[in-house]
């Protein structure tokens, strides 16, 4: 039994993690109805960024801070420059831009780095059950969804920016600037992953370190349903509750698999994700 | 009509305006699709055994590489290129393939190696069901992001079952090279070349015949739109899954050539980098043309290699060496697609029009 519950308190804390991950990659999917594979690359670089600063002033919060700023001006200029040309095209070419510039950064990130693990600081106090890093991980994801709800649903910036994702026509025709919300969803988004891959990196750091867990969010978001914020922390938490005892009870080889399958098998039940809504499609 | 309509819209408009006219070129194309594909294959056969005649032990094992390769993105093509279902855990084919071919040396040592390749063959299109039938409901970025799963996860079943599957340190074996009779006159590394380019080239044979006939027009109907396709009497679901078990048979007999020409079967050579390089070849290669294959695969085995000299004659650290390759394909994806989405079989066809029309 307390094996059962340290299984469930650190599926917690890494389902934190995946429901971050895979928040961005559904904001992202709402408004340009594209995946984006380079969402791990981008979070890597962010946590890079990181790791340089912390070496450089000895602080952690402020590679912590340089790592979001990192993500959000990564995440507008991936729009700006990648995606807006691509837009409306087929959606194979917005998933091969995404996995091209996936490759690049991680390469980049190998040629600036090395591809020899570093060593890479937790937040805070990382040890014993449930320890104050794992309460960080659950409450800063807590806290950014709660702001993303906030922004979306209070402010005219979330109003402007849901009009731009859901009828960009009749957002364009009212005055709203579609490309620059688009942009913004983009860096916000790219701010979230940035958070997961500051929480998911500890405690080493190298170019392949975000891949595992960008499958997991993956995982999370797809069955979720793409088009759920909601549902895709629902999505992280499940993930990683099962994920944290099919490692334990059957062994950690296996999880990505057990990702897999979990996928396939709701998947299977409801083709769009647990909380999609069904959609009418004009043939 | 639905898929009439499809089939002309993809269909390249000047094939049939080339096909039955005069000359050698339209004589070719007149012939039937089984005897043009194995004459064509033929002569690729005699090509390589002629330029392995004229290279060392090392070019050879780059030319076989080049085989394998092109029997993988082939049969991604088909998946990807026609059927429209986006893949990216075709490495995870290749791992069954080689795996598989390992397994059989190491446990049967007494099967000749066309058995090997055949049961490789058999095990990798069993796996293709499996995930064609499994994922058969899914589409676009859903389906990518399952493959993408299977491509992490299988190859670490290698730890999971060390006792059978060598754990991270994979499988080595060595394989009987060209037959005594021949000791003079062939080497093993030419044998063995000749040996992935006459598999990979049976494959293509068959893949290209398959996308000529009635499957292929099948599955392109389905990739232009799939509730056309289902109203006009195509079983969507049979189409997607036969898609998948044909391009997972190709993936596994080239991972199983891989394998064989390399007598090693590791987990760290299936990664995730390695089916996004495959799509990348695919892509800058051409979607939609078996020649992109061919293209793809020669800039997956060479860029490789022109990058490690470039690197060794500008003297760059080995960070910048190693990540070379990769971040190339890269910026070749990205700049392929916002410049010239037709890839490189395109931009040749291309020119070869230009020059007919000159003439």
């Amino acid at each position: 039994m307390n094996h059962f519950i340290d299984l469930t308190l650190s599926g917690l804390s890494s389902g934190a993690v995946y429901a971050a991950l895979a928040l961005s990659l559904v904001i992202i999917y709402q408004a340009t109805r594209v995946v984006n594979f380079a969402q791990p690359a981008l979070a890597l670089i962010s946590v890079y960024i990181a790791y340089t600063v912390s070496q450089a002033t000895g602080n952690y919060w402020l590679g912590f801070g340089a790592a979001l700023v990192t993500g959000l001006v990564l995440g507008a200029a991936t729009e700006r420059l990648l995606i807006r040309p691509v837009h409306g095209r087929s959606p194979l070419n917005a998933i091969i831009v995404t996995l091209g510039l996936l490759l690049v950064l991680q390469g980049v990130a190998g040629m600036v780095w090395s591809n020899e693990p570093h060593s890479f600081s937790y937040p805070l106090d990382y040890r014993g059950r449930f320890s104050a890093s794992d309460w960080f991980a659950l409450g800063s994801v807590a806290a950014a969804a709660l702001l993303l709800f906030a922004l979306y649903r209070f402010t005219p910036l979330g109003l402007r920016m849901r009009a731009a994702a859901f009828h960009p026509e009749a957002a364009r025709l009212s005055g709203v600037r579609v490309g620059l919300m688009l942009t913004a969803g983009w860096a916000i988004a790219s701010l979230i992953g940035a958070l997961a891959g500051m929480l998911a990196a500890p405690p080493f750091i190298f170019p392949n370190v975000l891949d595992a867990v960008f499958v997991y969010a993956i995982a999370a978001a797809v069955v979720g349903g793409l088009d759920n914020p909601f549902g895709a922390l629902v999505g992280g938490v499940l993930i990683g509750l099962c994920l944290s005892y099919v490692s334990g009870y059957a062994g950690p080889e296996l999880t990505t698999l057990a990702a897999l399958a979990i996928l396939v098998l709701v998947l299977s039940v409801r083709p769009d994700g647990l909380f999609s809504r069904p959609t009418a499609r004009k043939v | 009509m639905v898929s009439l309509r499809n089939h002309e819209s993809t269909a390249p408009a000047p094939r049939a305006r080339r096909g039955g006219g005069p000359g050698a070129a339209g004589r070719w194309r007149a012939l039937p699709a089984l005897v043009r594909f194995p004459l064509a294959a033929l002569a690729a056969f005699t090509a390589v055994l002629a330029l392995t005649s004229l290279t060392g032990p090392a070019e050879d094992l780059r030319i076989g590489s080049v085989g394998y390769y092109m029997l993988a993105i082939a049969g991604l093509q088909l998946l990807i290129g026609y059927s429209g279902q986006v893949s990216l855990g075709h490495g995870a084919f290749m791992f069954i393939g080689a795996y598989t071919m390992a397994l059989l040396v190491l446990h049967q040592p007494a099967f000749p190696l066309w058995l090997n390749m055949l049961l490789t063959v058999v095990v990798s299109c069993a796996a293709g069901v499996l995930v064609g039938a499994a994922t058969a409901r899914l589409h676009g970025p859903y389906l990518a992001g399952a493959t993408l799963a299977l491509a992490v996860g299988l190859p670490a079943l290698t730890v999971r079952f060390p006792e059978l599957l060598g754990g991270s340190n994979g499988l080595a074996f060595s394989v009987r090279g060209a037959p005594p009779a021949l000791a003079g006159v062939v080497t093993t590394s030419q044998w063995q070349a000749a040996a992935v380019w006459l598999t990979a080239l049976v494959g293509l044979v068959v893949l290209a015949t398959v996308n000529a006939g009635r499957l292929g027009r099948r599955m392109r109907a389905l990739r232009d739109d799939e509730s056309a396709a289902a109203l006009a009497g195509i079983p969507v679901g049979r189409t997607k899954v036969t898609a998948f078990l044909i391009s997972a048979g190709s993936g596994g007999l080239a991972g199983a050539c891989q394998a064989y020409l390399l007598g090693t079967a590791t987990p760290s050579s299936f990664t995730v980098a390695l089916s996004l390089s495959l799509l990348a070849a695919l892509v800058l290669g051409g979607l939609g043309s078996m020649w992109g294959a061919f293209w793809g695969a020669v800039a997956l085995v060479y860029v490789e290699l022109w990058g490690q000299e470039l690197a060794h004659s500008l003297s760059l650290g080995t960070n910048v060496a190693n990540n070379l390759p990769i971040v190339f394909f890269g910026v070749l994806l990205i700049l392929v697609i916002l410049i010239w989405p037709q890839g490189l079989h395109g931009m040749f066809s291309r020119l070869a029009g230009l020059v007919r029309r000159g003439r």
